[in-house]
């Protein structure tokens, strides 16, 4: 699906069987097996193989399965590719994406295999990971490269060291690069996910950090942790009048439709299209913290 | 040999124990008998005996006697070894070990068990290279007796566990013999345990590292029951307790699977003014007080009292006014220990206090909420706490069937697979505590409720708190470990596990 919920995002290491089993109880809306930076060079092959297993064995939920793959001039990504795609990963998210030929290449790549394994075209999607100053730049014709693309995502560590600083608490340096991200994603049509928070101890620091990346226009987070998970729905959670306030609208436009009206007013005030949409978003919000009827309530 | 209420085939009679009677039923054995009473002793003279030689000998220990310890200083005790060196070198032999439990750190009486000085042993638990060398080989006269902390108690009130000679490790004494265990170097809080030792035991060596002049206030154990006293450099070591205060743990599947339990707990209609509880001192068991605790504070709900092994972080509760009272019957960790000493509301209470079931009131008996552990859990929710998945004894029996039987409310927390293998299986090796008195199991997978409770079933319902069968969960475990295979055992039976009522409910066979 491409617009999913995708709020959290946890990485895995992709060489670790028992955490890649325990990873689904923690009910984040997409799991990442890692089996770039968590994978050291002499066991690419073996997680690769673990990876491959794990998605075909496994009953990941209601997650969705994301393989941070290798950047494209590594060794190790077209191998990734032929590897990964038979198995059916939900998404590929292409590390150190700097051009939109990278994802161009990546798209097309994954249609060969999906072809060559009677995969329906486009099954496997594609995030990419904006992760240097000159990908930050091309992020806006990266967004566009592919209809397959169905996020951006941020990565700040590579990028404070291509910008030559270090990151801060308040991640002041990463200001400019996290919004031309976000627009850059929302102009196309697809969700921004902000970086992670490396620093799993600090509780605190990471919920301002994610309430930042909220009200920036990120659609999610990358974290590290399982314990990060929860925080991030915690501050993706709509209020109660939030909730009664999206219900009411969506009920009103119903009635509407019902009765054939096109024009629609909810507590005297006129309901147009960003109210509608921004309505649908909270909804599907609620409904993955069990907010509204038949929904979650694991309490996520 | 008879097959119990439990369905486990236990001997009726086992040589150098005498009878036995198969489990029946968890209140199905009624005491019956007087209380046994030590024989009438005027020690006299001078108690403070320069050296533990010199009250070994006044003991009068022979031969084919009994001896036991307590267990206070869990893997930092210090006197099981060396009271069992001197005895070897004394020359004294075919002796029962009756401690109220053993660690790994007693691996060095091994050699002695070997060279007949130790010929039988009762203990609640038992752990490292002691345990596998008694599940691997048979090396005593008799099977190693598996008593819980009710079960112990029980047994020396009723006679059955005769006690010659109890060696009481007192961190804080006086020449006459009153002891308590929360002052000195070495305090280790509350000497629960060694009450019945000091109360029942023909003779009593108490063994210090801090004598004070007369009286040694406050008095936990009294003069009156003491014979000898001996110091000595050092009587435990309290880092085997723990510095500082219990770390609450940050293992996410730990605390994942605490807040299931707590949101069943506040569910189960238990979690109300006025309530009780137990948990233990590690992983998620511990970390559901962190949950309740939050609720507590959010839900203006306060407790009355918690009871058990205490750790710091009950101590903070009391502290912030959640519970007003502590009942302990061991120190977990230094916090607790100071908060022993200086808070009123923290009161020692002996192992029959706490859990004797042929008492006239147990506070197990009375207890609202009971969170326990497992290292295996079968579809007839009996737990095993005892032995590994490999067959070998690694834990104890402790409090776990005392509490179970007697709570209202008897949550088993633990992760569905433990180092590859599922924690429920159709029979678990051992049982420990019969299923009958198991309320729930918590993994992180989903809560199966025992079908005996259909009312916590229909609770949760109604709290929006999904179920499944524990079958359900032993099938999704086995979908990522495979079924393990059947352990490779001996005929030989190496332990006996004794139900609290001083019936039989399992056996443990010899490792091959």
């Amino acid at each position: 699906m491409r617009n999913r919920l995708r709020r959290s995002m946890m990485f895995v290491p992709g060489n670790n069987p028992s955490m890649i089993i325990s990873a689904p109880v923690f009910r984040p809306d997409s799991i990442i097996l890692d089996l770039e930076d968590a994978v050291s060079v002499n066991q690419k092959d073996a997680a690769r193989d673990l990876v491959v297993e794990a998605l075909r064995t496994l009953d990941f939920g209601s997650c969705e399965t994301v393989i941070r793959i290798n950047g494209r001039h590594t060794p190790y990504c077209e191998d990734d590719i032929r590897a990964l795609v038979p198995a059916r990963p939900n998404m590929l998210r292409l590390a150190m994406t700097e051009e939109p030929e990278d994802i161009v290449w990546a798209d097309r790549m994954i249609g060969e295999v999906e072809l060559e394994h009677d995969i329906p075209h486009g099954t496997v999607k594609l995030m990419a990971a904006i992760e240097t100053a000159r990908g930050v730049l091309n992020a806006e014709r990266i967004a566009r490269a592919s209809e397959r693309l169905v996020a951006l995502s941020f990565g700040a560590e590579d990028f404070t060291n291509s910008i030559q600083s270090e990151r801060s608490r308040d991640g002041f340096e990463l200001f400019t690069a996290r919004a031309l991200i976000v627009m850059a994603a929302r102009a196309a049509g697809i969700q921004p996910i902000d970086t992670v928070y490396s620093n799993v101890d600090d509780d605190e620091g990471f919920r301002a950090d994610v309430q930042r990346a909220k009200q920036m226009g990120f659609a999610g987070k990358s974290c590290v942790h399982p314990r990060q998970v929860a925080i991030v729905h915690e501050v993706f959670r709509p209020s109660e009048s939030e909730v009664r306030r999206a219900e009411a609208i969506m009920a009103a436009i119903q009635e509407a439709e019902r009765r054939g009206s096109g024009v629609i007013a909810v507590n005297g005030r006129m309901v147009d299209g960003p109210i509608v949409s921004k309505a649908e978003r909270v909804l599907q919000l609620a409904q993955a913290v069990g907010m509204t009827k038949g929904g979650d309530t694991s309490g996520n | 040999m008879a097959i119990n209420a439990v369905g486990r085939e236990v001997p009726t009679y086992v040589e150098g124990l005498g009878e036995f009677r198969p489990y029946a039923g968890v209140f199905a054995t009624p005491p019956k008998g007087r209380r046994f009473g030590p024989t009438i002793r005027r020690t006299g003279g001078k108690k403070l005996l320069p050296s533990l030689r010199a009250a070994i000998e006044a003991s009068g220990l022979k031969d084919g006697m009994t001896i036991s310890f307590h267990h206070h200083f869990r893997n930092g005790d210090l006197l099981v070894n060396r009271v069992v060196n001197e005895i070897a070198a004394m020359g004294i032999k075919d002796l029962t070990l009756a401690a109220s439990s053993l660690q790994s750190i007693h691996k060095e009486i091994i050699p002695h068990i070997r060279s007949g000085v130790i010929t039988a042993i009762t203990t609640s638990g038992l752990r490292g290279e002691l345990a596998e060398v008694l599940s691997r080989e048979v090396l005593l006269k008799a099977p190693v007796m598996i008593r819980s902390h009710g079960g112990r108690v029980r047994a020396i009130e009723s006679g059955e566990l005769k006690i010659d000679v109890a060696f009481i490790a007192a961190p804080n004494a006086d020449e006459y013999g009153n002891l308590n265990g929360i002052n000195g170097p070495t305090a280790c809080g509350s000497l629960g345990y060694a009450f019945a030792d000091a109360q029942y035991a023909e003779c009593v060596v108490a063994v210090t590292d801090t004598l004070v002049p007369y009286p040694a206030i406050p008095i936990s154990i009294p003069q009156t029951q003491v014979d000898y006293v001996v110091v000595v450099d050092k009587v435990g070591d309290p880092q085997g307790i723990m510095s500082g205060v219990t770390r609450l743990t940050r293992d996410p599947m730990e605390l994942l699977i605490a807040e299931k339990a707590c949101r069943v707990i506040e569910a189960s209609g238990l979690f109300r003014e006025g309530f009780s509880f137990q948990v233990g001192a590690g992983g998620s068991s511990l970390a559901v007080a962190r949950f309740l605790r939050e609720r507590m504070a959010a839900t203006g709900v306060r407790g009355r009292f918690a009871t058990g092994g205490i750790t710091g972080y009950i101590v903070g509760m009391l502290k912030d006014g959640l519970i007003d009272a502590i009942l302990d019957t061991q120190c977990f960790d230094l916090v607790a220990v100071e908060s022993l000493r200086d808070d009123p509301r923290h009161v020692e209470m002996s192992a029959s206090f706490y859990a004797n079931p042929h008492t006239k009131t147990c506070t197990s008996d009375i207890l609202d909420i009971m969170m326990l552990g497992a290292t295996e859990i079968d579809l007839d929710f009996n737990v095993n706490v005892m032995t590994g998945s490999d067959g070998i004894m690694m834990g104890a029996s402790g409090g776990h069937p005392d509490t179970a039987a007697g709570a209202k409310l008897r949550l088993v927390t633990a992760p569905l697979i433990r180092g590859r293998f599922p924690i429920v299986v159709d029979r678990v090796h051992t049982v420990v505590t019969p299923g009958e008195c198991i309320d729930a199991l918590v993994t992180q997978y989903g809560v199966a409720v025992n079908p005996r409770n259909p009312e916590l079933k229909a609770r949760l319902k109604d709290a929006g708190i999904d179920t499944v069968s524990i079958e359900e969960l032993q099938e999704r475990a086995e979908r990522l470990t495979g079924k393990p295979e059947e352990l490779a055992l001996g005929d030989e039976i190496v332990a006996l596990i004794e139900y609290r009522d001083g019936t039989l409910i399992d056996t443990v066979r010899r490792v091959i």
